[in-house]
């Protein structure tokens, strides 16, 4: 594997960051609508980015993009330095066993239980493994997120909430270095969105995951954080923490904090 | 770059080349062209490995069993029903004693896989269309792409497998209970004995007439599965795609059933099975 760093060269008694992944000058469109424009962002090891956008600016595109479930028509996405536009399925499954991706509608198998559900991703990337593995697995995940007494439950017993708890899970089953969140809280209420954002929050100290999360929940912004990217026109149109883009005077930023 | 200018242009060329014929008639190239494709990408991947091997057992084991009531209790009505209502031409042309062999080559050539296939399009394939919809449209495809899982091999090579293996099994258990139902309706009305009523189908019917008839619901099977995995892998609009995934399926799968058996027919009948 090649590692991309980033030299911050203002500073060079801080340590060389490492770069997980580096989005470079991404176009897509979709027929006559682009999307995105060249998009450019660097996430780095440890870090949590936020990309704050309207509904329909390409948020999620961008993810897809990076997870290589949809492909870019120009530019490149590096992901621990390698570049998912040009990788074939089976080099892409190397890379996708490394990054979690919490879908917005949570994805979760209706046919299968919890349990199998949790098992699914272990079972397809690792092969070989023991079921006494694969249950201890299981109940660490669920343990988690708060929910080892479902494990034997089908998704539609579930709450919203306890699908998406259920859905962290399993996106953490595999131990991500990089989790990609595709808003983690919609379509939940306040108390349930901000339960999801601390366990974010919580699992992201616990194993040392990097995040990029894409929300326009601005409670959810604010509590997992640490840098926001605004997505506008298709471009980053600003890379900042919370509080500096809150007091930003431009009038797009704004709209977002009011 | 990633991706060179040429492949837009290609896909663009694509795109606009259509507009030039009506829009109903370039819907229907594209739909052909992009099941075309469909079908193609099944022969490329299908076959090779990771193989799917369990999945595809549980398919199987799924599709037959789901259909297995509704399928045997048909064919049961079928041949009850054809026996009791070709009795009084035969018996006007005092042939009454060929009516076991009638009843069976009809339901053996013709009725039988054609009615079972219907019924299979209309239980299993809308079945296939609607999960896999529902699955579209819930990103759970996409999910199981992440997971390091080739969801068109996962997904759509074993269910269409599936239906190419289990359909025709499906309709030597119809054709037996519907020969079943038709000894039943014989006796309801006559009489005649087992021995006698099997006897005279397999005096006259040659065995080389059930094997187009099985060659054929491979076909039908394949048709099935493939149109309504296709149809279910591309379904959009959310719950309302669904439901229109799983109702294209029955009404494409049931076309192409009736064209599938008008080249079956053909072919049979160049190579001489017909007599």
């Amino acid at each position: 594997m090649t590692e991309t760093t980033t030299i911050l060269r203002e500073n060079p008694t801080v340590a060389i960051q490492e770069t997980v992944i580096r989005i470079s000058g991404v176009k897509k469109s979709f027929g006559q609508n682009l999307v995105l424009n060249g998009f450019n962002l660097d996430l780095h090891k440890g870090e949590n980015i936020v990309v704050l956008g309207k509904s329909g600016s390409g948020k999620s595109v961008l993810i897809k993009c990076i997870i290589g479930l949809l492909r870019p028509d120009e530019g490149e996405i590096l992901v621990f330095g390698q570049n998912v536009t040009e990788l074939n399925h089976d080099e892409l499954d190397q890379v996708r066993a490394r990054v979690g991706f919490l879908f917005q509608s949570n994805a979760l198998y209706d046919s299968m239980t919890v349990r199998e559900n949790l098992e699914f991703p272990m079972r397809r990337h690792w092969i070989k493994l023991s079921q006494q593995e694969a249950n201890e697995m299981v109940l660490e995940a669920l343990d988690n997120v708060g929910l080892a007494h479902t494990v034997d439950m089908m998704p539609i017993e579930l709450s919203g909430g306890m699908r998406k708890r259920i859905a962290l899970a399993r996106t953490l089953i595999l131990k991500p270095e990089i989790i990609l969140y595709d808003e983690p809280t919609t379509g939940l209420d306040p108390i349930t969105g901000k339960e999801i954002s601390d366990l974010m929050v919580e699992l992201q100290a616990k194993y040392q995951t990097s995040s990029l999360i894409i929300s326009h929940d601005m409670k959810c912004v604010e509590r997992t954080a640490d840098k926001i990217a605004v997505l506008i026109d298709g471009k980053c149109h600003a890379l900042d923490s919370f509080d500096g883009l809150k007091a930003s005077a431009d009038p797009v930023i704004k709209q977002f904090f009011e | 770059m990633a991706f060179s200018a040429g492949t837009r242009r290609k896909a663009d060329i694509y795109r606009k080349l259509p507009l030039t014929i009506p829009p109903k008639l370039r819907f229907f190239f594209e739909e052909t062209g992009n099941i075309s494709r469909f079908t193609g990408r099944f022969f490329t991947e299908g076959f090779k490995p990771r193989f799917e091997f369990q999945e595809f057992l549980r398919q199987c084991f799924l599709i037959g069993n789901k259909s297995l009531s509704l399928v045997g209790l048909t064919a049961f009505i079928l041949g009850l029903v054809l026996t009791i209502q070709l009795r009084p031409p035969l018996l006007r042309y005092g042939v009454e004693f060929e009516l076991p062999y009638i009843v069976a080559d009809s339901v053996i050539r013709e009725i039988g896989p054609v009615i079972t296939a219907l019924i299979f399009a209309g239980k299993i394939g809308s079945g296939i269309g609607a999960e896999l919809g529902s699955m579209k449209v819930t990103e759970q495809i996409d999910a199981m792409e992440v997971s390091g899982t080739n969801p068109f091999k996962y997904l759509v090579v074993t269910r269409v497998l599936a239906t190419s293996l289990m359909l025709p099994l499906l309709v030597i258990l119809s054709c037996s209970i519907s020969l079943m139902g038709a000894f039943i309706g014989y006796n309801i009305k006559g009489h005649i004995s087992v021995e006698l009523f099997f006897g005279q189908i397999f005096q006259w019917l040659p065995f080389s007439a059930i094997i187009p008839s099985l060659i054929k619901t491979v076909f039908f099977g394949f048709a099935v599965g493939m149109v309504g995995c296709y149809r279910g892998y591309h379904s959009t609009k959310g719950t309302e795609g669904v439901g229109r995934a799983a109702n294209a399926t029955v009404v494409i799968s049931s076309f192409m059933i009736f064209l599938i058996d008008l080249v079956a027919v053909q072919i049979t009948d160049m190579l001489g099975f017909t007599s």
